[in-house]
């Protein structure tokens, strides 16, 4: 195709121009809260390996304000997440029974029982080792 | 034709992003509510750290999130902008992903029962 | 006095500017009216010098694609009484290269529909002596919601990872690549691997989900892309192990 053309340049701020945009990249950045996590979960196994003394040090600085605030922040990063990567899942795959597919609906559903489920018995394990 | 590697970053990222999505949320609850609020003592987390099964658990809740993180992140950064730097960012970002990961799972090996 | 409506279209022509700007028209407000049947008005009645592409005016045709109000719409589907009495921005559909007035550059889409090779490659060709390719309504229910594309390029508008990088190939051919790829008739899923499975192919997504919102015929470019990831991943696995080569 010959002749002058007008490309219009993409702004840099453009996931701030529109709503969906903007959740879009919220939604990216709790990737690095959950990662953030991890390490924390990291050094948490390194002051476990050092003995009754150091860890609970370690687990009485779980108690402090800054730590219950960040704690929070992740928390509410994480919530993000799995709302949205279960809402998510129906599209990754397609279930087919004959003619009908597995609705988004059913697909979502059993994720969040599944989620459910295995917080239930996390906990339940937590709570029923530590009672001894 | 080298066949991309995108696969294996990508099931990477899938795994942890399941993983982190069905578990994250509890364990922060447990480690940042629980055990602040004195529903779960000190000595009784002890106890459960040092359990094998906590073990694999940590493993799964610590390597799998870390290469969901570094590649969703990366595609964020060259979506922000740093598209020339693309190369470097995914050597740092699944570059530290790779370390943190053996560096957990040498310290989780250490953590005898 | 007649209710009317504002309509601020974006100009461009080449042969007389270097920049283009926004004209305002004041056209009649119609319950009925869409932008399209104010675009038709703009031309007829007061302004011949606007350029635009439109044919069905009932949205099967995807040729009046435009930016309204920053969404990607086809004009043809978009009532003004769902903007009135506020003034209405008409654009060309984002992310491509505007030739004149609201006509875009579309060039780039056509060659990508060539790239993945929207069309049947039979798994087992046979002349047509031989009579047709049999297919069950199973079979068909598979891939049925990917050919429903229209072309229109909304998708395309509306993916900002298109906007950063031309060389994405995009929602819509991804979606006419699955298309194919899931027809029990087609067996040309490594030919099409080449132009998909690529950086610059699904790989480039990032699944924001925008093409799939703004498609007027529902048929979800971004479930497509990552069921295309899907497959890709377990071919590559498969392709690791010794007993996975066919």
């Amino acid at each position: 195709m010959t002749g002058k053309q007008y490309v219009r340049p993409v702004q840099s701020n453009w996931w701030l121009q529109k709503r969906s945009y903007t959740l879009f990249m919220v939604r990216e950045l709790t990737s690095a809260f959950i990662a953030g996590y991890s390490i924390f979960l990291i050094v948490m196994v390194y002051w476990a390996s050092q003995g009754n003394e150091p860890f609970t040090r370690f687990c009485d600085g779980l108690k402090s304000p800054l730590s219950i605030l960040l704690h929070l922040l992740v928390l509410a990063a994480a919530l993000y997440h799995s709302i949205t990567w279960f809402n998510l899942t129906p599209k990754i795959m397609a279930f087919w029974r004959g003619e009908e597919k597995v609705s988004d609906g059913a697909i979502q559903g059993a994720n969040f029982v599944l989620w459910l489920l295995a917080s239930a018995v996390v906990a339940g394990i937590v709570f029923a080792v530590a009672r001894g | 034709m080298a066949k991309t590697k995108e696969p294996i970053w990508w099931s990477l990222f899938g795994a942890g992003g399941m993983i982190s999505a069905v578990l994250t949320p509890i364990t922060v609850i447990l480690t940042g509510i629980a055990i602040p609020a004195g529903l779960l003592s000190i000595e009784a987390f002890d106890r459960l750290i040092h359990h094998p099964l906590a073990r694999l658990y940590l493993f799964l809740l610590i390597v799998f999130p870390l290469f969901h993180g570094a590649h969703r992140l990366l595609f964020t950064l060259v979506d922000l902008g740093l598209k020339g730097m693309r190369g470097t960012l995914a050597v740092v970002l699944y570059g530290s992903a790779i370390v943190l990961s053996i560096l957990a799972i040498v310290l989780l090996i250490r953590l005898s029962p | 006095m007649a209710d009317t409506i504002s309509l601020d279209v974006f100009r461009y022509r080449p042969d007389q500017e270097d920049e283009p700007q926004f004209q305002r028209y004041e056209v009649p407000f119609r319950k009925d009216w869409v932008v399209l049947d104010a675009l038709n008005h703009i031309k007829d009645e007061i302004d011949g010098t606007l350029s635009y592409r439109w044919s069905c005016r009932m949205g099967v045709c995807g040729s009046c694609g435009m930016m309204v109000n920053g969404e990607p719409k086809l004009t043809c589907s978009a009532f003004l009484k769902d903007y009135y009495p506020n003034p209405i921005k008409v654009e060309p559909l984002a992310n491509f290269p505007v030739l004149r007035d609201l006509i875009i550059n579309l060039d780039d889409f056509i060659q990508k529909l060539g790239e993945v090779k929207a069309w049947l490659l039979p798994k087992d060709p046979k002349p047509i002596s031989e009579g047709e390719y049999l297919q069950t309504p199973a079979q068909l229910a598979q891939y049925k919601q990917y050919t429903l594309c229209i072309n229109c390029m909304l998708c395309y508008a509306a993916c900002p990872v298109y906007g950063l990088e031309p060389d994405f190939i995009g929602p819509a051919a991804i979606a006419l690549a699955h298309r194919y790829n899931l027809d029990s008739r087609d067996g040309g899923f490594q030919q099409r691997a080449e132009a998909i499975f690529s950086h610059e192919g699904i790989w480039e997504c990032t699944f924001v989900g925008e093409c799939s919102r703004v498609c007027p015929k529902h048929v979800d470019p971004a479930g497509a892309i990552q069921q295309e990831k899907v497959a890709s991943t377990l071919d590559f696995y498969r392709s690791l192990v010794p007993w996975g080569k066919k």
